[in-house]
């Protein structure tokens, strides 16, 4: 029987430590204590999930099929129902959840890692881009955010020190509420990386895993004391070119949030996949996020932004900020591509609790 | 009293590199092909907006879309970015701005190095700029060296263009090089240390007690980390094998040969290599064979045969 689409919930979540390098482990070797532990707090064993998936990027590691070996870390033997995104890790939740919509699995195990330390990840996601006009200039990711970030000042909708107090304050609460993040507390905000972008706006490179358990239903309610039900979940993508889109707005931000009823009625909390501060900017115009709402109190993409798994630990710590009941309604965005050109949007809901 | 050294993480460079060779749809082809001929082109929606660079469907509507028009090699900066220290394969080798340009007749913004010698306190959004073309321009958006400062007003509007040319451009390679530090992480370090002593050296699965060679740090079918180390082989027997007929570039063996699946003694996971030693078409299925170490590789060159009897099918039946 297919389930409503509000009776699937994020039930589990679990993430590495985020560091800098990780030379001393493998791909598989750093993500499967990530994996343990997400099962272990819901009691399932790997042959017990219905579905599996998974994203990566072998860009990162340099290596085709990378996520072949990241697999073994799952136990797939006997044969499990798996599938992979070369994305972030949100789109493979998504995958997941259309997947336990048709009925076919009523939990999903969901996980994403990378590697940035391998290469030169400025460098590397240049290969995401148009490779006629764009990819043979080589503009780097940092680059590109900053011409949105110029587009944004010269619009008179931030200017140097509202971008640095939103650095201060992702990297604060990350000390205070994240244990796992890679660059917290006070910093001095920087030189410029590529003006106007300072060190301070730009995220941490570095290396890291998370991993989420779906359940539908009763299912749900048997694995988690308070499950984040899923309300909505939608993605949206905009023209690749940079030239044809109004960099300082976020319209598939916005349409995603409203096909996942994000307007339908205020969020306490909001986990927004912006790894350059300029972009929160952007995020928060689309999503209409005023001072009520606790944005980002993980420290979000700004304080842990492992590539390919930043957009995924983003429904992770909004569904746990769900599980400790700090949260009632949070929303979730992950995102994808030069100047937030793919955006996913989620709402995840606690039941009421007990007074 | 002295403590064993901290094992060494093992790192070697590793580069990627290709040519994409693309192919051009009609739109972009009259777009590169303008370049070469120091011509800019853009296309014209149906709503009649001009996009520079041109697309071949409608961003807006999916339409598809082929009426092309002749934009100006100047145009007004939409916005931009400094980037003191450029990266390999950026546009220019000294500091430069990134801008998004609207070309004179365009509606839409192309992205491009803007070469600024005052710095960036000498770049604004609204400035004047025009095309620096490339001396030599084979048909890319390299053709477009950068853009530098110009102090022109804005002039034209777009004509009519055919799209035209002798000699089209109707492809792109597109060189791709991306280098990376590979380090295989503990348990392969920890094999590929024990193969420089040529020595084979698996992991056992603390669960199903299977050995896994060569270790990965993981057991495919428990999901757990494999930890205790156990030395295989050096003998083993062919579990499975091909025999190679096409010969592969810069590879010094000649043709036939046999590949195999090999099972070494203790371990559960049979590895692959080359029989050597033996005629290619008396290799069989449960011959028993030995590695060969040759000069320095940290490989075994190949196998060869022992001389004992083969191996009993039922020994090995479990690792086909």
């Amino acid at each position: 029987m297919t389930p409503p689409a509000g009776d699937i919930a994020i039930v589990a979540f679990a993430q590495s430590d985020h560091r800098r390098r990780t030379d001393d482990v493998s791909e598989v070797e750093m993500l499967m204590p990530v994996l343990h532990e997400v099962l272990e707090r819901t009691g399932l064993k790997a042959g017990d999930v219905g579905f599996t998936c998974s994203g990566s990027s072998d860009y990162l590691a340099g290596r085709a099929f990378s996520f072949t070996m990241a697999l073994d870390g799952v136990g797939a033997w006997p044969p499990i129902s798996e599938s992979h995104v070369e994305m972030d890790g949100a789109w493979a939740l998504y995958e997941a959840w259309v997947k336990l919509l048709t009925g076919e699995a009523d939990t999903a195990l969901v996980y994403a890692y990378g590697k940035s330390s391998a290469g030169e990840v400025r460098d590397v996601l240049t290969r995401q881009l148009d490779p006629y006009y764009l990819a043979p200039l080589w503009p780097d990711s940092v680059s590109l955010a900053a011409l949105q970030a110029q587009a944004l000042i010269d619009a008179g909708e931030t200017d140097g020190p509202a971008l640095a107090a939103i650095a201060a304050r992702s990297r604060s609460s990350a000390a205070e509420n994240n244990p796992h993040a890679q660059l917290t507390g006070v910093r001095p905000h920087g030189d410029h990386l590529v003006h106007p972008l300072r060190t301070g706006d730009c995220p941490p490179v570095g290396d890291g895993a998370a991993a989420v358990v779906l359940a539908a239903g009763r299912r749900a309610r048997e694995l988690c004391d308070r499950p984040a039900w899923i309300r909505g979940i939608d993605h949206r993508i905009e023209a690749h070119g940079l030239g044809v889109r109004d960099l300082t707005d976020s319209p598939s931000t916005r349409l995603a949030a409203q096909r996942a009823g994000a307007f339908e009625r205020p969020a306490d909390t909001a986990e927004l996949h912006a790894p350059f501060t300029s972009q929160e900017v952007v995020l928060r115009k689309a999503l209409r996020l005023d001072d009520t709402v606790r944005v980002n109190p993980s420290g979000g993409a700004l304080a842990a932004n492992p590539v390919m798994a930043a957009g995924l630990i983003r429904l992770g710590e909004a569904a746990a900020a769900i599980h400790r009941g700090t949260s009632d309604r949070a929303l979730a965005h992950a995102t994808s591509g030069p100047c937030l050109q793919q955006n996913l949007v989620a709402v995840l809901e606690g039941e009421p609790r007990a007074a | 009293m002295t403590s064993p050294p901290a094992p060494q993480t093992l790192r070697a460079p590793l580069v990627v590199e290709f040519p994409f060779t693309r192919s051009l749809g009609p739109v972009q082809s009259a777009f590169l092909t303008g370049l070469r001929e120091r011509t800019v082109l853009g296309v014209r929606t149906t709503a009649g907006t001009v996009l520079v660079p041109p697309v071949e469907y409608d961003p807006v509507t999916a339409e598809g879309i082929r009426d092309l028009v002749e934009v100006a090699p100047t145009g007004t900066v939409t916005t931009w970015a400094w980037n003191p220290a450029p990266r390999r394969g950026q546009p220019l080798d000294r500091p430069f701005a990134w801008v998004l340009v609207r070309l004179d007749g365009a509606d839409t913004s192309l992205l491009h190095a803007l070469d600024a010698p005052g710095g960036p306190g000498a770049v604004r959004t609204g400035m004047r700029v025009r095309i620096r073309w490339a001396p030599d321009r084979a048909g890319a958006i390299t053709d477009i060296a950068c853009f530098e400062p110009y102090d022109g007003e804005e002039s034209r509007q777009p004509r009519p263009h055919t799209g035209r040319f002798t000699d089209p451009v109707t492809g792109i390679v597109a060189p791709a090089r991306l280098d990376y530090t590979y380090t295989p992480g503990r348990a392969q370090s920890a094999h590929l240390d024990a193969l420089a002593d040529r020595r084979i050296v698996g992991e056992r699965c603390p669960s199903c007690h299977k050995v896994y060679v060569p270790p990965r740090g993981a057991c495919p079918t428990c999901g757990v980390a494999t930890t205790e180390r156990v030395e295989v082989g050096p003998r083993g027997t062919v579990t499975t094998f091909c025999i190679v007929n096409i010969k592969a570039k810069n590879l010094d063996i000649e043709v036939p040969y046999v590949y195999a699946h090999i099972a070494l003694d203790g371990a559960d996971l049979a590895l692959h290599g080359r029989i050597g030693g033996i005629p290619y078409d008396q290799v069989r299925m449960g011959l028993r064979v030995e590695p060969v170490w040759t000069g320095e590789g940290r490989h075994p060159d190949h196998y060869r045969p022992t001389g004992e009897p083969d191996a009993d099918y039922d020994t090995y039946k479990e690792l086909l």
